[in-house]
């Protein structure tokens, strides 16, 4: 992968005679967009089941591209998206050859020091849209006014869990944390929610990535040994809450603790945007549409990249433009919202340009529960019972 | 005399199936139960229950009460029924993943939503054939039609709009861009507004049909209901066009609407998810299919009140009375 570097149209797709004797009268107004990936040089997960794929995200964007286009047909408005994947050392320069294309809508699929140096980069010539980034960091101290978050943070994440142990009144939580700075962040984001909607955290421990125990041939069996120990002797709790952003140990836990006790958080109830085993709210045919064209189910950053693409093509619809400027003003007005199947309108928080959505906590195989829960109320919207709320921001732009 | 005009009427009771005229049947698709349920619309009682084909969705019956038509989604065409005995008498090419339809006034064709595919298919009802396809927006649902059966409406669900069809020509001549994800569309008998409800949106846009405009926006506003479970999706009207009932989704009510000021009057708590409704041909009742507490809820029209719940079949969508 070192410096290799991807290329791919998509979007371009075939008219058919049927779709030209739809189409519009006057010629179509392109909007043109990117989507930028930045590949870590990664260990395997823990699991084989989560090897990413190597189109991840750009699925996402080719069905975004593919609805905006259908919609488009009517408007006389067309949607393009490229794909460029990249490494650490090139993201700067691949966002540069966008820049001097004038792209200025880019997705960005990057941790969050390359998120925030590729807004940096971009300044005020491109929009960002972070479809992976999920530090609080991103939307607080560090935001930028050029940069929405289609990725909900670990805040609104951790709080969405929060509120469905609260209603199910366990309480008491046993957090475990990995030892990187992103599991860090992650564990800080679950000690705001517990004091928030008033849960103990009545123990805690650092699981140390010694770099072994991941996964070996006999990965299973050096865990059976050590997890029962590691989780021994703590304090009465009603769950163990496991923050590995990582992706170290967590998947680990489930039926290996000392106490019989569920696991949340990374692992066994898991907090997601997106879950192939979502139906409510019309998810059956967008999933069954995503998987006749990505021959595989969609993932977060896939539906993080639909969403950032889908809110470009839906503030074209609604202001009758391909402009960037009339685009941006209008998705970071309080006048924008876009649906994404999951129940109600995703709608912008204008202080720190985050996506409001509701949180799917998920099993392996259910969507178990969708937050905000019904008990949890607020004066502006339900949705800003998750993460980061007006008068606690400390993103100033 | 008296004891054998009992007698006959006792029978006839019993046998059910043969009621008169005053009895209507009543059939409820039921998505996960792969069913339908037929009820009996005087009694209120369940008939029975009778297998119809993979996600049965969209259901409508022909003017003349031959013949029951249900969009079997996940099997990717529409079967027919003989509503009297449940009988599937043959299907219809419908396209893939049929959701909704609607009939022409006469009986023929069938105008069907093809969700997956972002079109709308024409089917011949008569000889079974597929007339036309017609390129819509992404994914398309509400399907209605003018009293007169020139113009087709259809809803695109991630597009949000209504397109504007004629029905012989099969081209689109009007879109008109409404609130996030319309599901239904509905004209009134006069053919003077169409209304269409916007799921997501939590609207009902009243449209002119002649200006393809909008001339009104119904939005809802329901004490002790977070306004995001506001979801309105069917939309049925009074032959006199007086009283238009709208579903509100998960806020498990029925909007009363004046039909002539377009102004919200009453709330009707139904069960949960309230999704499509249907009348009675003589407009008494009206039924609506509530997809999460599996049942169906019986408005009586005059009272604006709920009169009874019928447990039905699993997660029920559509639901359709015979005319005679």
């Amino acid at each position: 992968m070192k410096g290799r570097i991807i290329i791919l149209l998509a979007g371009l797709c075939a008219t058919s005679p049927a779709m030209a004797q739809q189409a519009a009268q006057k010629p179509a107004q392109t909007v043109r967009a990117a989507v930028l990936r930045v590949d870590m040089n990664e260990l395997p997960p823990i699991s084989r089941l989560d090897t990413p794929p190597a189109d991840l995200g750009f699925a996402g964007a080719r069905l975004a591209i593919d609805d905006n286009d259908t919609t488009g047909r009517f408007m006389g408005q067309d949607f393009e998206a490229l794909e460029i994947t990249a490494t650490p050392q090139t993201a700067v320069a691949e966002l540069d050859k966008l820049l001097a294309e004038g792209i200025s809508f880019i997705v960005t699929l990057a941790d969050e020091e390359n998120t925030l140096k590729l807004a940096d980069q971009a300044g005020d010539r491109a929009l960002i849209f972070n479809a992976r980034a999920r530090g609080d960091r991103l939307r607080g101290a560090d935001c930028r006014f050029n940069t929405i978050h289609t990725a909900p943070s670990h805040a609104m994440m951790a709080d969405g869990l929060a509120q469905f142990l609260m209603w199910k009144k366990w309480s008491d939580w046993f957090l475990i944390s990995g030892s990187h700075p992103e599991d860090i962040a992650l564990a800080d984001a679950y000690r705001r929610a517990a004091t928030k909607f008033g849960a103990k955290i009545v123990e805690e421990r650092i699981y140390e990535d010694t770099g072994g125990g991941r996964r070996s041939d006999s990965g299973h069996v050096q865990v059976q040994q050590q997890m029962p120990v590691f989780t021994q002797r703590a304090k009465e709790h009603h769950v163990v809450v496991a923050a590995d952003e990582a992706g170290i140990f967590a998947l680990w836990l489930p039926y290996q603790t000392w106490d019989a006790r569920p696991v949340v958080g990374s692992a066994g109830l898991v907090p997601h945007s997106w879950h192939p085993s979502l139906e409510a709210w019309g998810a059956t045919q967008f999933q069954n549409r995503f998987e006749k064209l990505a021959t595989r189910t969609m993932r977060d950053e896939d539906y993080q990249t639909w969403l950032a693409l889908r809110m470009i093509g839906e503030a074209a619809t609604r202001t009758n433009s391909t402009e960037s400027a009339t685009l941006k003003d209008f998705m970071l007005s309080d006048r924008f919202e876009v649906a994404g199947f999951k129940g109600q309108k995703l709608t912008m928080r204008d202080w720190d340009h985050q996506l409001r959505q509701p949180i799917l906590l998920t099993t392996g195989d259910v969507t178990a529960s969708v937050s905000p829960q019904d008990q949890y109320l607020h004066q502006t919207s339900a949705l800003d019972t998750l993460g980061i709320d007006r008068p606690e921001t400390q993103c100033k732009f | 005399m008296n004891h054998l005009s009992t007698a006959i009427l006792t029978s006839a009771i019993c046998l059910g199936l043969g009621t008169p005229a005053l009895a209507n049947r009543v059939f409820v698709s039921n998505e996960k139960g792969n069913d339908v349920t037929v009820l009996d619309s005087e009694t209120l009682e369940v008939i029975g229950h009778y297998p119809v084909g993979a996600r049965p969705r969209g259901i409508t019956i022909s003017p003349d009460g031959k013949e029951l038509y249900v969009c079997a989604s996940d099997d990717d065409l529409v079967r027919v029924f003989n509503p009297e005995t449940m009988e599937e008498t043959h299907t219809l090419p419908s396209g893939p993943d049929p959701e909704l339809f609607v009939l022409h006034p006469s009986g023929n064709p069938l105008y069907i939503a093809n969700e997956d595919d972002n079109l709308v298919t024409v089917v011949d009802t008569k000889t079974h054939k597929m007339l036309a396809e017609i390129p819509v927006g992404v994914e398309p649902e509400g399907m209605g039609i003018s009293p007169d059966g020139k113009v087709v409406i259809n809803t695109s669900e991630t597009t949000n709009m209504a397109h504007f069809i004629n029905s012989e020509t099969f081209e689109i001549f009007a879109n008109v861009l409404v609130d996030s994800r319309p599901r239904f569309a509905q004209y009134n008998d006069a053919g003077t507004k169409l209304y269409v409800s916007s799921e997501i949106g939590g609207t009902v846009s009243v449209i002119n049909p002649e200006t393809q405009t909008i001339e009104k926006k119904i939005s809802f506003d329901i004490p002790g209901v977070l306004p995001e479970a506001i979801q309105p999706v069917g939309v049925r009207v009074t032959k006199d066009g007086k009283k238009v009932f709208v579903a509100l989704g998960p806020a498990n009510r029925v909007a009363v609407i004046n039909g002539e000021t377009d102004e919200v009057e009453d709330y009707l708590l139904v069960g949960q998810r309230v999704w499509q409704m249907g009348f009675t041909p003589d407009e008494k009742y009206l039924f609506t299919t509530n997809g999460n507490s599996n049942d169906v809820s019986v408005i009586d029209v005059a009272a604006n009140k709920v009169v009874k719940s019928i447990p039905v079949g699993q997660q029920p969508w559509g639901v359709v009375v015979a005319p005679n």
